[in-house]
Parts: structure tokens; C-alpha cells; sequence
């Protein structure tokens, strides 16, 4: 089975990637990948380890330069122009692999950080704040379960709260396109769901592309999954279809 | 950290800041009473503060200062300046070049306009980056200019380019060891090896007059305290907390959309006009300016006062810079040829054993106290305190 790769397709994207190649000394590590994301989508990306995932989401993000291919947001920007901080105030939000949050900042530091607009220098300097940025802030608490503890430096959360906050943090941001890698990683059943639940809520604002390994928490979001393999999209479209492929059987699946 | 969100400036400043109010108010006493006790107090009584003492101690200040603007950028965005030392160097001799056109005709070879060293070298005429330094405020310019400018360069070049880590400890030490080649020159018209030295007078007073040395004392805890106050004005706003984002996670920090490269630059710059106003007061009260201020070691002194004093805290800097110093006052009279070794040592076993300093261990005693003496909840607040 082939997947189509049309050079130009005629309905809106919010990420338009188009033959995109990385090679590591020789390696291939993104093999002439193509994707497209509509606004207001959700997209899960699964596919075994060292498949290209949290690659593919570095090149989008300006941290690794492709060798090859088109990157475009909403149609015009090239992404592969721009360096990490660009691609972040253009709109596009990032999730680590790791959690990474400020752990010797509070919980409420760390939202406040993220808080779009504010990024030059002197914007910081002088920053204050506001009563919108204070409701801001307690509405993102609110949704990440960790007022009581807005306190306390991140350092000190268990794995699944560093998750929750740094998702917190990309919320903050309010970014167009959320980049989410594996977020379940460290959580309990229960959070698992929690999270999908969010998700499938952002999404009608927001575009999200989600990685993950845990099969129940793509179930959970209910959307369109992309089978990345050696850097190529293996097979796409409803969770059913990619499981019964033959090929993911046998790559992911199977293992 | 979190209540230093709310509140005005000077709540930020100094009412959320403990330790560092009790160590503004020492401060602003010792600037005070020592000049005073100088002066006023009869030589021979207890409470007289010799010229000699007080010029030490003045130097002391001058060094806690240049350890605030060392703190400033290792303690709180993670930059290991071993370099510093040329910035304070710089404000130096921005000073002593004033200094030198104050002695006007009073060298030993009385030409008006030239310093002796040039007549010497057969000069004829002031060279272009010496004009201008007969002013005082000309001069106080370059002192912040001069640092501030070289900090500038460096700083797009080095952060633009994402150079981090150890990598970047060892180009500032070879920025400042170039520094110490080039000025030691005598064809770079900075005095060569002898520097600048030999200086009579500032802004028309004696220098070796008591009232001068106090003054010159003042006008170093003055500077120290002010140093401070811009730096915890930078730790505590919203820059500082992307500082130390930038020092935890770099990477985090700029897929925040903060441009890491500008606010390393900005900070960079700053603590490099901290130190040069350190190294301006420092010249006056020793009397000279040598290339030997660029010695690389003189930068590796300044980070284990911090270190000794407790990063990321600038209080712990300016603890650390005077207690090292003073040890090192102390131990030079004693055994002179040992100093390097226990500077050493010392540097060793605070990294093994005080990761946070002596501000650390003063912390972590209260905290034992407090929670021996039994009260709930007692052992909380004491992290906090030492934390960063
Ligand atoms: N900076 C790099 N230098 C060299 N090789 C790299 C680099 N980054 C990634 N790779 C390689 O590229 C391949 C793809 O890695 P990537 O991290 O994108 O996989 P992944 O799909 O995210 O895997 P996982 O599920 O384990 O997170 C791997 O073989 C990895 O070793
Ligand atoms: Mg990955």
C-alpha cells in the first residue's frame, strides 16, 4: 500500500510539510516525510522508537534545519526560516519528550512565564502583574489540577503534574498548533483519560498534533492517527484502518 | 520566589529579601561609621578605624561588587564568566587615565599634557583615545563604556552563536589573557608593564588625604549597595525568572519564544559595568592599575568568592568576596607561597561539601535548630531561603 503525497493539496492547512528529509551522518532519520494538518484538527502520530517522531517535530519547530522539503503554517510562513523562539511566537506550541519545566520556579511562575506576549528584554524588565494575567493564570491552574500547590517550585511535582504543566505552559502560550510528544508518558490511568479529555477540548480551538506510545490514550482522542516508520508516513487515517494495515501490524503493532 | 511576584518595587526589593535587607543595612552603617570613626575619632581610642584599615576594607567593597556582577550572570542565567577580571580591569583603567591628566604637570618630566611614561617612551603627542580623560565625567563614562561596550561584542558573538557551557568559560578566559598581553605592551600607551600609577589627586582632592580615602570609602559602599539594588531590580522581575529559565533549561526558553542570545546580552552587559565600576573605585584607594589585573586567575578568584558565598543569592556574593579576601589578607601576611593552595582547596571543598555556599550551611543550621526546637511546620520556610 502507497500513501498519496500530493505536491499541492486544495483545502487549507494549518502545517503543510512536503517531502521534508533530515539525515544524521548518513542517516536517515526524516525520509522525504509528507503531512498536512487542517485547522482545528487533531492528529496522532504513533510509530515504533526512533521512527523520526520527535524529529520530525524539531524541524517543524526550527530546532533541526531539514535537508530537504517544505515546511509551511497556515499556508505562507516557511517555517524552515525561522530559529525556536520565532517558531514559538508565530504560534506554535511545543511539548517535550521529557517534561521540561522550570524546576526552580513555582507552578505559578512557570505559567506566568508562558503567558503569550512580553518577549523582549525590556517587556520583562518592567513586566507587571496584571488582573487579566492573574485570571489567565488561575484559569490555566484551574484546568491543570495544581492551584494548591501554584506555591511550590516544579522541581518538587510528581512526573505526571510536571506533564500537566508544562501542557499548562502551552496553554499559556495560546498557540494556533500544539506539538504535543508523548504527553501520558508517567501518568496514571486516570490522568491518561483526564488528558485526552483536554485535548479533545483544545481541539476545537486549537490544532494538536500528539504523539504517543499508549494505545488507550489514542482510542481516547478519537481523531485521525498517522503510522510513522524510518522516517516515512507509513499509513494514515482512522485508528481501525491503521490497526488493521498489515504493514503496522508487523513494524508497531505486532511487537 | 513566588511572593516576590506582588507588590511594588520596593516590596521586591527589599522587604521579600531577608537576608539581603540585613546585609544592605551592615552595609549602609559600615559606609557610614568607618568613615566617621576615621575622621571624627581620636587616633589611639578603640573605636578609630585607621586610614590603613579603611582603605582595606574599601577595597573589600569594590570586590564585593565585581562578586554581585559575577553572581548576577553565573548564579542566575548560568554563564561562567572566567573573564570577568577585564571588565573590572577596564573601569579601572578608565579611572586611572583620569587620574594620570589630573597629575598635569606635576610628573617628573612636568610636561602639562602628557604622562610621564609617554615622555618617557619620546611621545610627542596625547594618542586620540586619551582625549577627553582630563574630564571627570568623560571618564566616568568610559568606565561604564568601556566594559559595557567590550561585554557588548563579545556577547553577540559568543551568544549568537550558542556558545555555552565550558566552552564559553574558556574563551573568557582568553579574552582576559589577551587583554593581559596587549596592555602589557608599552606601544599600547596604557603604561605597559608599570601601568598607571603615581596619581596625586581626584576631582581636585589629595588622595592620600584622610577625608578622600573616606570618601572614596562611602562612594564604594554606596556603589555596592546600588550594584545590589539593580541586580536583585533584575533578579526579581519577570527578566530574572527568564534568567534562571534560561540557566535550567536553555532549550525550554526559547520554544517559550524568549530570544536567549538578548537577554544573556543584556544581563552580560550590565554585570560587565558592575564590575568596571568596581575596578573604577578599586583604583583610586590602591593607588594603581597594573596589566596584572587581567591575570586569568584574578577571574577564577571571583567566581570561588561566589561560589564560597553562595550563588544565586548576590548576598552570598558579597559574604563570600569579604570572607575569602579577608582570608586571604590574612593568610598572604602569613604564608604568602601557600595562598594558591588554599584558595584551591577551599574552592574544592565548598563544591563537595557547600554546593550552596556558607549562605547554604547558615541556612540549613537554622533550619536544624528550628526544627529541633520542635515547632510544626517549623523546617519549611529555611529551604525556601537557600534555594536557587
Ligand atoms: N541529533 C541527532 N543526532 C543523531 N541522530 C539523531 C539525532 N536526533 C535523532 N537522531 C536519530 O534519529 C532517529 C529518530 O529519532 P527520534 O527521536 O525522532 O525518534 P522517535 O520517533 O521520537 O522515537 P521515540 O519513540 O523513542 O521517542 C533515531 O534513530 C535517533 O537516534
Ligand atoms: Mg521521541
Amino acid at each position: 500500500m502507497s500513501i498519496a503525497t500530493p505536491k499541492h493539496i486544495d483545502h487549507p492547512t494549518v502545517l503543510y510539510m512536503n517531502g521534508v528529509s533530515v539525515s544524521f551522518d548518513g542517516f536517515k532519520a526524516l525520509n522525504s516525510l509528507s503531512l498536512f494538518i487542517e485547522p482545528g484538527e487533531m492528529r496522532a502520530i504513533i510509530g515504533p522508537n526512533g521512527a523520526g517522531k520527535t524529529t520530525m517535530m524539531d524541524v517543524i519547530t526550527g530546532k533541526t534545519r531539514p535537508d530537504s522539503g517544505t515546511i509551511l503554517f497556515n499556508d505562507k510562513e516557511d517555517l524552515t526560516r525561522y530559529d525556536e523562539a520565532q517558531v514559538a511566537n508565530m504560534g506554535v506550541g511545543r511539548k517535550f519528550q521529557k517534561p521540561s519545566v522550570i524546576e526552580s520556579l513555582t507552578v505559578f511562575e512557570n505559567i506566568e512565564m508562558s503567558l503569550k506576549g512580553g518577549r523582549s528584554v525590556w517587556q520583562a524588565l518592567v513586566h507587571k502583574l496584571t488582573p487579566a494575567r492573574q485570571e489567565k493564570i488561575d484559569e490555566i491552574l484551574d484546568l491543570i489540577d495544581l492551584k494548591d500547590r501554584q506555591h511550590e517550585e516544579a522541581g518538587s511535582l510528581s512526573h505526571g503534574q510536571k506533564q500537566w504543566l508544562e501542557i499548562g505552559m502551552l496553554l499559556g502560550q495560546e498557540p494556533e498548533l500544539l506539538l504535543i510528544d508523548e504527553p501520558a508518558a508517567g501518568m496514571t490511568d486516570e490522568e491518561t483519560m483526564k488528558t485526552a479529555e483536554l485535548f479533545k477540548r483544545l481541539a476545537k480551538k486549537h490544532s494538536l498534533m500528539v504523539v504517543e506510545h499508549d494505545m488507550d490514550f489514542i482510542e481516547a482522542l478519537d481523531c485521525k492517527v498517522t503510522v510513522l516508520h524510518e522516517g516515512r508516513v507509513l499509513a494514515e487515517g482512522s485508528l481501525e484502518t491503521v490497526k488493521a494495515n498489515q504493514e503496522v501490524i508487523e513494524v508497531y503493532l505486532g511487537r | 520566589m513566588s511572593q516576590e511576584i506582588k507588590g511594588g518595587p520596593l516590596t521586591r526589593l527589599i522587604m521579600n529579601d531577608k537576608a539581603g535587607r540585613k546585609l544592605l543595612l551592615v552595609l549602609l552603617l559600615v559606609s557610614v561609621l568607618v568613615p566617621l570613626s576615621n575622621l571624627l575619632v581620636p587616633e589611639g581610642s578603640l573605636f578609630h578605624v585607621s586610614t590603613f584599615t579603611m582603605t582595606l576594607l574599601g577595597k573589600y567593597l569594590c570586590y564585593a561588587l565585581l562578586a554581585v556582577a559575577v553572581d548576577l550572570i553565573w548564579g542566575y542565567c548560568g554563564i561562567l564568566s572566567l573573564g570577568h577580571g577585564a571588565f573590572f580591569a577596564l573601569g579601572g583603567y578608565a579611572m586611572g587615565m583620569y587620574l594620570m591628566r589630573q597629575i598635569g604637570d606635576r610628573g617628573v618630566y612636568a610636561n602639562p599634557e602628557l604622562p610621564d611614561f609617554m615622555v618617557f617612551l619620546n611621545w610627542t603627542e596625547l594618542p586620540w583615545y586619551w582625549q577627553g580623560f582630563d574630564q571627570f565625567w568623560f571618564a566616568m563614562i568610559m568606565v561604564l563604556a568601556a566594559p559595557g561596550l567590550l561585554a557588548f561584542v563579545f556577547g553577540v558573538l559568543a551568544f549568537r552563536s550558542r556558545v555555552t557551557g565550558v566552552y564559553l568559560s574558556i574563551i573568557t578566559q582568553a579574552l582576559t589573557y589577551a587583554l593581559l598581553l596587549a596592555f602589557f605592551r608599552n606601544d599600547m600607551g596604557f603604561g605597559g608593564n608599570n601601568g598607571l600609577t603615581d596619581f596625586k589627586d581626584i576631582l581636585g582632592f589629595d588622595l592620600q588625604a584622610d577625608t578622600t580615602r573616606a570618601a572614596l570609602f562611602f562612594a564604594s559602599g554606596i556603589a555596592l549597595i546600588g550594584g545590589y539594588l539593580i541586580s536583585r531590580f533584575i533578579v526579581t522581575s519577570k527578566l530574572g525568572r527568564v534568567l534562571v529559565a534560561i540557566r535550567d533549561s536553555e532549550s525550554r526558553a526559547r520554544f517559550l519564544g524568549y530570544r536567549v542570545e538578548w537577554y544573556k546580552l543584556f544581563v552580560f552587559v550590565v554585570s560587565s559595568m558592575l564590575a568596571g565600576v568596581a575596578g573604577a573605585l578599586y583604583v583610586p584607594q590602591v593607588g594603581i592599575i597594573n596589566p596584572g589585573e587581567f591575570a586569568p586567575i584574578n577571574s577564577i578568584e571571583i567566581i570561588i568568592w561566589v561560589a564560597v558565598g553562595g550563588r544565586g543569592t548576590l548576598y552570598g556574593a558579597v559574604i563570600g568576596a569579604v570572607l575569602v579576601n579577608y582570608a586571604k589578607t590574612y593568610f598572604t601576611g602569613a604564608f604568602a607561597e601557600l595562598w594558591l593552595f588554599m584558595l584551591g582547596g577551599l574552592f574544592v571543598l565548598t563544591t563537595l561539601y557547600l554546593p550552596k555556599g556558607v549562605v547554604g550551611l547558615w541556612a540549613q543550621i537554622q533550619e536544624k535548630r528550628r526544627s529541633s526546637s520542635g515547632g510544626p511546620g517549623g523546617g519549611q520556610s529555611a529551604t525556601a531561603e537557600g534555594k536557587v
